[in-house]
């Protein structure tokens, strides 16, 4: 991990761009702690990616095809062909600025050119140099320029420095969306196989063992059980979790991430223990070790590479024989299952309209796609009052919420974990409007970028969000934040030690699982954490 | 292309668009070319150029549905829907659209990064800002009432919502200079200042906002001082300079009914005014002024969020290699079966061992 400089040294942020040296002279500088490594080439080769080798960002030779500039080039065609918004955002901006500081990269960073109009227009001065007539005959006084490998390098520079959280788009008055300019944009390097490797082994991971991390079926299992175990000693309740199941009637599927790492981990344990207080309810559940990943790191590397590992979760869905498909809490999971899946790999006609088991709701939201996100699922749950809930089992904690990018902007799921958490905890603040629902902030660490060599970034793209915990932190006393996304929950406690440190993060069903009030359950003493619950300190110390 | 050079280029390539008409038709006296054919091409280059590159856009389709989604989506009954920022009907993509295209919504929410660090430790704020909004929509409405203001020049009679609008728009009854008014210089319309004032903001804006500044293309500046150009040579010609309001009359109603006429007695003023807009509506297919009918084509607005419950076809959907069960399964199976994970074909050594024992 590189050396990230203290808080104080970061915060020295100047958003004021050079006044007289232009962008386009200003040569990309490859910064330690900004950029990820380069995929590796057996990476590259296990899912069959163009030009697999292995190669170091900072080395002046990339080992690019011969014929690199046609394969961009023509690739460049190919995506105007097929995608409107591509070619709509190469032409219609004005460069009005309304999204330049919205940016968390942008805030954080001070670098103009991670401002999302600057993003884009790296790639726009392509565009224009051989589709504009301006940009042919006027060339740098359009605002064009010719596709060099110094524009290459640029280009990846930045690409892996935008997470596609989206927030530019809402402001922009066209739509303009830069995460639809870096996913092709991101294509673009990837026919050349310039991928980053903490995106490249997930991908290649993911489409071997069918999760990111490279859990192998057993081990999956064993993870899940390790789990069982933990409930066992918290609650005295032993839950039986079945996985590969034929015949179930539902197939449940959420990110590795949450069976690998804390504090994912509690969210799992969540699942497992709502799972098994439903049980005698008439809920018939099962995971897969196949379609064991909900993330989708092939997202962050084409549109193709998206669909051949999503294509898991219908295929696996069908070999079961289930009847629909629960998704547990993941951020660019739900994006791709809510605006991509259904037309990646359906129709699921092998599937049926999704019901409550328990409530007999039809989630008629999901009529097509018949995957219902688990917070939609619980919050119908408690609405119909199905569970018995002790939110003061979650008074030691001051709860604020996070809205994860992707089931935000790409989706809009506001209310259902807001609903749950006032449901199941005592204490709840929102943080400042500008920061929250359509306006959240990333963590900075999304689409790919959540890896190590890169820590001096992320701390600078998660500081918009972590300044607005601070707030709530040092108002109302928040100490923990909850979110619906993995990737949050990997990577916010590194940022809150950061830049908020006593502020914790949580998922939404640990906080679920916490409050549940099991059938048989022994006196519980301790949060699944082993933290004691409020008024079981003393308990603890005998 | 640092700013001072985007800036002249835009400047001296306005004061041609100026200069063109003035020796073209004040010493040139190339009425003909200036009166008719010009504003004919360009009517014609808007219109090829505006249809053109609509169906170029058109033409790529639309893959996948990626509406921006700024409110809560269709859910439960219990739960409020956002019906306009989380469109699930075409009836709330139209109401999302009107409010966009008509008030600039998206551009409302715009709030100004205000960084701090008090004690070494960094500040986070977002300031109300709306004027950039706010600047916007004057700018747009004022130039399109401006636009069919000019209906009484190319129509006689004169329609009776033009009137009105001159009525209204000449309410405040102001003078040019208070002790000018009176003396033969008409009323000044409102939109006229506003106009002039809401290009100067979105000028000194972009050069005063450092971010913005960076960004800025001499495709940035031009129009604004093109338009600056066409408001002050209309402003110039109404309470300044004026021209022969019955031959300008003749011309425009000439060009509107195909009919063209060039009547003697017009001041330069006037064609210039005219190669301004004309240059103008030609430069808009290659611009990005498209962005009038681009906003319509956006994907992230114009489309319902209902792919989960409206499925959506691909037109260039193409089958993916994918890693089958089948394959995992040959991968792990021994490794499945030793763990108790149900697997479709029993490994073979299993198998035999079975046999063994019966």
């Amino acid at each position: 991990m590189a050396d990230v400089p203290k808080p104080e040294e970061l915060a020295q942020i100047d958003h004021r761009p050079p006044v007289f040296k232009p962008w386009m002279d200003s040569p990309p500088e490859f910064k330690e702690g900004i950029y990820c490594y380069g995929a590796k080439g057996k990476n590259l080769a296990a899912v069959g990616m163009p030009n697999a080798r292995d190669w170091n960002p900072t080395d002046e030779d990339w080992k690019l095809p011969d014929n690199w500039e046609n394969i961009v080039k023509e690739g460049m065609d190919e995506r105007l062909d097929r995608f409107r918004s591509f070619k709509l955002f190469m032409d219609i901006c004005v460069r009005c600025g309304a999204c330049a500081d919205k940016c968390h990269f942008f805030i954080g960073s001070g670098d103009p050119k991670n401002m999302p109009v600057l993003r884009a227009e790296l790639i726009r001065s392509v565009y224009r140099r051989y589709h504009t007539l301006g940009g042919k005959i006027f060339g740098k006084l359009a605002g064009a320029r010719d596709l060099t490998e110094q524009v290459l390098k640029e280009w990846w520079y930045y690409l892996y420095q935008c997470t596609e959280c989206r927030r530019c788009s809402l402001f922009c008055p066209y739509g303009i969306d830069t995460a639809e300019i870096t996913i092709i944009g991101r294509e673009l390097t990837n026919l050349l196989g310039l991928n980053t490797d903490w995106i490249q082994a997930p991908v290649a991971n993911c489409y071997r063992t069918g999760n990111h991390l490279g859990i192998q079926p057993h081990a999956y299992k064993d993870m899940i059980e390790f789990f069982v175990d933990e409930i066992e000693e918290v609650t005295g309740v032993r839950v039986n979790p079945s996985f590969n199941r034929k015949g179930a009637e539902i197939l449940f599927i959420t990110p590795s991430g949450d069976v690998f790492a804390d504090p994912g981990t509690y969210t799992a344990m969540g699942y497992l223990m709502l799972f098994h207080y439903l049980e005698s309810m008439g809920l018939d559940i099962t995971w897969s070790t196949y379609a064991s990943e909900g993330g989708n790191f092939g997202y962050f590397t084409s549109h193709e590479m998206a669909k051949r590992l999503n294509a898991k979760m219908y295929a696996e869905a069908k070999r079961l024989g289930v009847k629909w498909i629960l998704g547990g809490e993941c951020g660019h999971m739900w994006r791709v299952i809510n605006q991509y899946m259904d037309t990646f790999n359906g129709p699921a006609d092998f599937l049926e309209e999704p019901v409550s088991p328990i409530t007999g709701t039809k989630f008629e939201n999901a009529k097509s796609t018949k995957m219902v996100h688990i917070t939609e699922f619980t919050a119908d749950l408690i609405k119909h009052d199905k569970l018995k809930l002790d939110p003061s089992r979650n008074d030691n904690l001051v709860v604020t919420f996070h809205d994860s990018c992707n089931p935000a902007r790409g989706m809009g799921l506001f209310e259902e974990p807001r609903y749950i958490i006032k449901n199941v905890c005592n204490n709840f603040y929102e943080m400042p409007p500008e920061t929250i629902r359509e306006q959240t902030f990333c963590c900075g660490s999304g689409a790919g970028l959540n890896a190590g060599e890169n820590m001096e970034l992320r701390m600078r793209g998660g500081l918009p969000r972590a300044n607005a915990v601070k707030y709530v932190h040092e108002k109302y006393g928040v100490n923990m934040m909850a979110c619906i996304c993995a990737i949050d929950r990997a990577v916010f406690p590194t940022l809150m030690e950061y830049w908020v440190p006593d502020v914790d993060i949580t998922g939404i069903h640990e906080l679920v699982a916490n409050a549940l009030i099991l059938e048989g359950e022994k006196e519980r003493t301790t949060n699944l954490r082993g933290e004691p619950l409020p008024g079981m300190e003393e308990e603890e110390d005998v | 292309m640092g700013f001072i050079v985007s800036i002249l280029f835009s400047f001296f390539a306005v004061i041609v668009v100026v200069a063109v008409p003035w020796i073209g038709v004040g010493a040139l006296d190339l009425r003909f070319l200036f009166g008719i054919v010009v504003p004919y091409a360009a009517m014609a280059i808007f219109f090829i150029g505006v249809v053109i590159r609509v169906i170029d856009w058109a033409r790529s389709p639309v893959p996948f549905r990626i509406p921006t989604t700024a409110g809560q989506e269709w859910s439960f009954p219990w739960i409020k829907h956002n019906r306009i920022d989380n469109p699930k009907s075409t009836w709330g993509v139209i109401l999302r659209m009107f409010f966009e295209v008509v008030t600039f919504r998206s551009l409302f929410r715009n709030t100004r990064l205000e960084y701090r660090r008090v004690e070494g430790a960094p500040k986070v704020d977002y300031e109300w800002e709306k004027w950039l909004w706010l600047a916007a929509l004057v700018f747009h409405y004022s130039f399109f009432i401006i636009f069919l203001r000019h209906f009484r020049f190319f129509m006689e009679p004169i329609p009776y919502f033009v009137q009105i609008l001159d009525k209204i728009d000449g309410f405040l009854e102001l003078g040019i200079l208070p002790f000018i008014n009176g003396l033969g210089v008409p009323t000044v319309y409102q939109t006229d200042l506003l106009l002039m004032l809401a290009l100067t903001y979105l000028f000194v804006r972009r050069l005063y906002i450092h971010q913005v500044r960076y960004v800025s293309l001499p495709a940035d500046y031009f129009p604004l001082f093109l338009i600056l150009a066409l408001g002050t040579t209309g402003i110039l010609m109404r309470y300044f300079i004026r021209v022969d309001i019955t031959a300008v009359k003749t011309l425009a109603v000439g060009l509107f009914k195909f009919h063209p006429k060039t009547p003697e007695g017009i001041g330069v003023i006037f064609y210039i005014h005219l190669f301004c807009i004309s240059t103008l509506i030609a430069y808009f297919p290659f611009s990005k002024l498209m962005h009038f009918a681009g906003i319509f084509l956006s994907p992230t607005r114009n489309l319902s969020n209902n792919s989960r419950f409206k499925r959506h076809i691909n037109p260039w959907n193409y089958p993916v290699k994918v890693h089958t069960y089948e394959e995992y399964e040959e991968e792990f199976r021994e490794l499945m079966v030793e763990a108790g994970l149900p697997v479709e074909k029993q490994p073979e050594t299993t198998a035999d061992t079975e046999e063994e024992k019966e």
